[in-house]
């Protein structure tokens, strides 16, 4: 049973007069528990498709299964809910917000999950020591060095116990040695607690921890290949 | 849904990162809330000052003014002519049954002399009946009786003015003043009244018998001659009735024929300061209209500053929609900060609204009154500013797309 299934979809926005197509048909389907990569330079599309199947995004045609649920014709809060329960972000740029405490930071996606304030914490804790940053838990992202504000973003992307974890470039930012520690952590999320990982990347070092590499090029894939 | 203690803190928070800006989004709240906190206490204040004015003048009273007579052709001014008399007075207690007291009065002023004090007062001659219709009890020793009228004897009752200016510390009770050289004991006191709605001062007075003062002090132009007769009626309703019935019976008593102007003149005291109370009620909510127009003007500029926020922050917006805030969320938060901006501005506003009341008391001398009902109104009315003027931003904020606003540098 696929976790997410893409079928035939399409995006094409609008520049005034002229329709760019970034999607043209592209269908695929991504298990459970797979640590898939995907490439592409920019413009190829790879981002779009990104915010698709992360739910920030509709298609424009096509059909989008995401644990079977039919993402196509949901509205915004049916999407947010969506969001909140079985997908986790990591984004290039951290996305910390910057007033709160790292604690606070992770607990954010459980605030809009109704859930209340004493589990919150608790979880929010579990969550930062699985990433090894308990005793970072009152520091404020400027306070944090980049490996550890991604750890941060790990943690909250973990916290509500999503099946589906999306990493847009979580490298970009980082030097080579916390690089590795990162992607490490992606890794051991995959293997021992069976999450799905859908990698952004455009550097082969870092695509080569994923054991399945989707191409793309002018907006469809082109190469699909299980190492 | 969204947590609400925990979403202000985060306002809070928020708010605490721009002090300057939040202080200055504030001010409008604050001189707002405060405007209409101290118009509104100088307008109650006023009526309050009316109303005390009309109850110290005594309830349903009508006062009989000798009236412009017309000699010669020439017409002479209002109570010119002297054309009432003590009869008069008790023809009216006698047959207008709208009526329960009537006190003639005949005043006039003089030096007052006790020991080497001396004082130069109002004297009033009038019937017993007076305290009734003036509503005014004593402080102490008793009020002088028909009797003292009959025989004019030479008693008096001195206001509390007339007391602290000659007596001091000592009982006036029993004591001897003269007035005009005529020696009068003193028999009682009246108890404080305070201003008359014309601003004289109601206790600086000294009340004899009326014949006392028509033949011992002033001498009149014609016997049993009285400046004025206070009129009780017997309740509100009955008050026009009275004034029905004492025209008539006057016109009659002073054979005035069909075409003819009285010579006198029924004046309503209690009708008049009822509309003058009315009036500072219109005012009151006149200064609160405008007031509360300064709190609008603070509203727009809490929109403002959320609208110049909610562009600032469209990341962390767009950061809190990919975790999973739906529509409500975002705009609760933002409605939220908008209130807490409000609400602390209207606690500051109601501190200055109270504390500028108090001041403009003691420095203007105005009676202001600041009524719980006014700080709890202008303390909901900045709420429901906060509310209204919040929501536009917060609407703007739930609509914007999560990737456009993730990507917002």
């Amino acid at each position: 049973m696929a976790i997410i299934e893409a079928q035939e979809i399409t995006k094409v926005y609008s520049l005034g007069d002229i329709d760019v197509n970034a999607l043209t048909g592209v269908s695929l389907a991504i298990e459970k528990g797979e640590f898939v990569g995907i490439m592409g330079p920019s413009g190829s599309g790879k981002s779009t498709f990104m915010n698709i199947l992360g739910c920030l995004d509709k298609p424009t045609s096509g059909k989008y299964l995401l644990e079977n649920i039919d993402i196509s014709d949901l509205n915004r809060d049916k999407l947010a809910a969506i969001r909140n329960k079985k997908i986790g972000f990591v984004f290039q740029g951290f996305n910390l917000l910057p007033r709160m405490s790292a604690l606070e930071n992770v607990e954010l996606p459980m605030l809009y999950d109704g859930i209340s304030a004493k589990e919150r914490k608790e979880n929010a804790l579990e969550a930062l020591k699985k990433v090894g940053l308990e005793d970072r838990g009152y520091h404020h992202p400027n306070q944090l060095s980049g490996g550890q504000q991604q750890r941060v973003a790990i943690a909250r992307a973990l916290v509500n116990n999503a099946p589906i974890i999306f990493a847009d470039e979580p490298t970009g930012n980082l030097d080579t040695k916390t690089s590795v520690e990162i992607m490490k952590i992606l890794v051991d999320l995959n293997t021992q607690s069976n999450i799905t990982v859908i990698l952004v990347t455009h550097e082969d070092n870092i695509a080569a921890y994923s054991r399945r590499i989707i191409k793309f090029l002018d907006g469809s894939v082109i190469s699909d290949e299980i190492r | 849904m969204i947590n609400i203690p925990s979403t202000f803190r985060i306002s809070f928070r928020a708010l605490k990162v721009n002090k300057m800006r939040s202080a200055l989004t504030m001010l409008g709240i604050i001189i707002g809330v405060a405007a209409v906190i101290t118009m509104l206490a100088v307008g109650t204040g006023a009526s309050r000052k009316i109303s005390e004015q009309i109850s110290s003048i005594g309830s349903n009273l009508l006062i009989i003014l000798p009236g412009a007579t017309t000699s010669g052709g020439v017409r002479m001014v209002v109570g010119a002519q002297p054309t009432l008399t003590i009869s008069d007075a008790d023809a009216i207690k006698k047959e207008c049954n709208a009526v329960s007291d009537v006190a003639p009065v005949l005043n006039g002023v003089a030096q007052v002399v006790y020991g080497h004090q001396n004082w130069s007062t109002g004297i009033t001659g009038t019937t017993p009946s007076m305290l009734i219709v003036r509503d005014w009890p004593l402080a102490s020793g008793r009020s002088f009786a028909d009797r003292d009228v009959r025989s004019a004897t030479k008693v008096c009752l001195l206001g509390q003015t007339v007391v602290d200016g000659l007596f001091g510390d000592i009982d006036p009770i029993g004591q001897i003043i003269r007035i005009k050289k005529i020696p009068f004991i003193v028999i009682g006191v009246l108890a404080k009244k305070g201003q008359s709605p014309q601003g004289h001062d109601q206790d600086d007075n000294i009340y004899v018998p009326v014949t006392t003062a028509q033949k011992k002090l002033f001498g009149t132009p014609f016997p049993g001659m009285v400046r004025i007769i206070m009129v009780k009626a017997k309740s509100t309703e009955a008050l026009a009735p009275a004034e029905k019935q004492m025209n008539d019976l006057l016109r009659q008593r002073h054979r005035i024929g069909q075409k003819q102007e009285n010579d006198f003149n029924v004046r309503n005291l209690t009708q008049m300061m009822q509309v003058a109370e009315q009036s500072a009620r219109v005012m009151t909510l006149l200064l609160g209209s405008i007031a509360s127009i300064s709190l609008l003007v603070g509203g727009i500029g809490i929109m403002n500053i959320m609208l110049v926020s909610v562009t600032e922050r469209t990341r962390e917006i767009g950061i809190r929609m990919s975790v999973g805030a739906k529509t409500w969320d975002i705009r609760l938060q933002f409605i939220i900060e908008a209130v807490t901006l409000s609400l602390i501005g209207g606690i500051a506003g109601i501190v200055l609204g109270v504390s500028g009341s108090k001041a403009l008391g003691i420095l203007a001398g105005w009676p202001t009154i600041v009524s719980p009902l006014a700080v709890f109104l202008s303390f909901g009315f900045s709420g429901l500013v906060g509310v209204f003027f919040g929501f536009y931003p917060a609407y703007k904020a739930s609509l914007f797309n999560p990737i456009d606003a993730l990507r917002h540098e």
